[in-house]
């Protein structure tokens, strides 16, 4: 059972996103993402600055069994990278919604209705595990 | 269990100073006529030991080897069977290994008529109109395929068509390939029972699209059963289509890409016509082209010619084919791998190869059938098998914390090879299996019973395997650190110590 907090926002691609107070959205991958994709050991990420599109690849995790693009859940500019990862990706493995956390994003739009509800987004985890 | 498997040095250990093979020193060449600035100050730092403990040292590492002269060796997507010796015998005969590759083709001959004869058997069982064996490898049979597929719009003046589709279950040369050839991949998505799914390709295609790269059957190990509708839709919107040949052994004999419809097709010969791999090479990549680009395949091709009422053979390069991608390697390909698929492909006949397909599949369709019966569940219950299948241990690794890595280690305490883990990555906790045709049934039924033996201390014991291997020279590796330290240079002296040390 992978867990889940109830003030993030999710993905069907297994992003959580979290609105902080400066209208700013901070990005990770869930603790299902982190857990199937087993120990990471590399993570490739954006230029602070640079522009991403909403559903536009963002990031990469590399883990022992795979590599996998990370996808920018909300159009905007990086604001933010989380550089500690550089050195231990393995951050991403501990705390995903902590330490874990990927990119920061200046959103220039943010549809909540485009978004999962931690309910939605166990109701999709549920039907993964069947 | 032997002792050798515990045997871990180096060669660099056994080196004493001054040392040396005499019976395999080259005469002393006597004074040596190069500038002093190409000439080393000292001797290179070589190990120094005799025939004999060379010969030991190498026997020995290779006993540490699993491979498919010792041990079954299922491992998914990768071909592992039999490599017939008489392919090598008769590659090594010294009119094959003595012929240099500038010398006149008159001197040639026999080497050139065989691998014309190569082109023409591997174009009779894959329904392509003309085959190139200069791609090397795999891999630059694939870049070999998209780049004619860029030419072909090209010399069409279609310069917008950049878009290669590949399904969500490819290989990932695929989008690699389309990547170094400049093109965009869009990925679409497999249905549940392992099919395209059609509308999403539908709804990808355009007039940007160059084309779509396939393996048929797939990596999830089914038979795409919409092929021709996808060949229709692909054509129709102006693109071309990609048989990744990594499956072909599956089909040989039996369905041919060319009636399949596809454009272009890349062969492991390797693989499929069995020559020794997986250990990194040498490999061979043909390609084979339908009508579209017969004018783009890679030189050099072997043709026959009439000269006074006898076959001549001669290469075929840019003077017959001026549009032409070009070359992919000095000469032409890796001839030894080329002549040991083609002894292969003689030793085994147009009946054989109807066997190699049917016997691949059956191999695998029963062993499939015992696992489930074993209570294993299949990735994709409600398909038949092709030469491969896929079990998912999801519920295992939930329930009793089994997951596809420890089963694969704890398979080699069983003395098997491992299938291919978490590979495809769409299907969770996955093992691909398989088998091949040159299996005997009781290898097949051994390995159901280590399957069921492990599965069943997992359940029914509680037995845990996070540990395993147990009895191999070495234990669990470090996944982690193996992929984060990528440090494999031998340091020959530590200027501390002065002793020889590992990095």
């Amino acid at each position: 059972m992978s867990e889940l907090p109830g003030d993030l926002k999710y993905t069907e691609e297994h992003e959580w996103l979290r609105r902080e107070e400066d209208g700013s959205v901070t990005v990770g991958i869930t603790d299902h993402a982190q857990a199937a994709l087993g120990d990471l050991v590399y993570v490739e990420l954006p230029e602070v600055g640079q522009d991403v599109e909403a559903g536009g690849e963002m990031a990469v995790v590399e883990s022992v069994k795979a590599a996998s693009d990370v996808y920018a859940p909300v159009g905007g500019s990086v604001v933010a990278v989380n550089d500690e990862l550089g050195d231990d990706p393995e951050k991403i493995n501990a705390d995903p919604y902590g330490d874990g956390w990927i990119v920061r994003l200046s959103p220039e739009a943010f549809d909540e209705a485009a978004l999962l509800t931690p309910d939605a987004y166990q109701e999709l985890l549920d039907k993964l595990d069947d | 269990m032997s002792r050798t498997t515990f045997y871990d040095k180096l060669i660099f250990d056994k080196s004493r100073d001054g040392r040396r093979a005499f019976a395999q020193s080259p005469a002393d060449p006597g004074e040596v006529d190069l500038p002093a600035g190409f000439l080393r100050d000292a001797p290179p730092a070589l190990p120094e030991v005799s025939e004999l403990q060379v010969v030991r040292h190498f026997t020995r590492l290779s006993q540490k080897n699993f491979s498919i002269d010792t041990h079954f060796y299922p491992l998914g997507s990768c071909t592992m069977k039999y490599n017939p010796r008489a392919c090598n015998t008769l590659a090594l005969l010294p009119g094959f290994t003595g012929r240099h590759p500038y010398a006149p083709v008159e001197h040639g001959q026999g080497y050139l008529e065989s691998m014309f004869e190569l082109q023409e058997m591997l174009k009779a069982v894959t329904g392509m109109k003309a085959v190139s064996l200069t791609p090397m490898a795999g891999a630059q049979g694939e870049l070999a395929g998209v780049a004619m597929i860029r030419a072909y719009h090209d010399a069409r003046g279609d310069t917008e068509r950049r878009e290669i589709i590949v399904p969500d279950a490819a290989h990932g040369t695929n989008p690699a390939t389309a990547n170094m050839c400049g093109c965009v991949v869009r990925e679409i998505p497999t249905g549940p029972e392992g099919d395209i799914d059609i509308d999403a390709l539908a709804a990808a295609l355009g007039p940007r699209t160059a084309g779509i790269m396939l393996t048929n059957p797939s990596t999830l190990g089914v038979f795409e059963r919409r092929i021709q509708e996808v060949a229709e839709l692909v054509h129709d919107a102006g693109g071309l289509l990609y048989y990744d040949g990594a499956n072909l052994n599956a089909i040989l004999g039996k369905v041919r890409p060319g009636d399949m419809d596809f454009d272009v097709i890349h062969m492991n010969l390797h693989k499929t016509f069995s020559t020794p791999h997986g250990g990194g090479g040498p490999g061979s990549g043909a390609v084979g082209v339908g009508d579209r680009l017969l004018p783009f395949l890679p030189i050099p091709l072997v043709k026959r010619v009439e000269r006074e009422g006898e076959a001549h053979y001669a290469w075929s390069g840019e003077e017959d084919l001026p549009q032409s991608i070009g070359r992919l390697s000095g000469f032409m390909g890796n001839a030894g791998v080329n002549l040991r698929a083609y002894i292969y492909m003689r030793l085994v006949g147009r009946e054989g190869m109807r066997r190699i397909g049917e016997y691949a599949t059956l191999n695998a369709n029963y062993l499939q059938a015992r696992l489930r019966e074993a209570g294993f569940e299949l990735a994709f219950p409600t398909r038949r098998a092709s030469h491969e299948f896929i079990v998912t241990l999801k519920h295992e690794a939930r329930d009793f914390d089994l997951t596809a890595m420890d089963l694969a280690k704890a398979l080699l305490d069983e003395n098997y090879h491992a299938p291919t883990t978490y590979f495809p990555l769409l299907v969770p906790e996955c093992l691909l299996i398989e088998p091949t045709e040159t299996e005997s049934k009781e290898t097949l039924d051994g390995f159901v019973d280590a399957m069921i033996r492990i599965a069943n201390q997992a359940r029914q014991n509680g037995v845990r395997y996070k540990e395993a291997p147990y009895d191999m020279p070495v234990r669990r590796l470090d996944d982690v650190k193996a992929a984060r330290q990528l440090d494999l240079r031998f340091e020959p002296e530590d200027p501390g110590t002065g002793e020889a040390s590992a990095a």
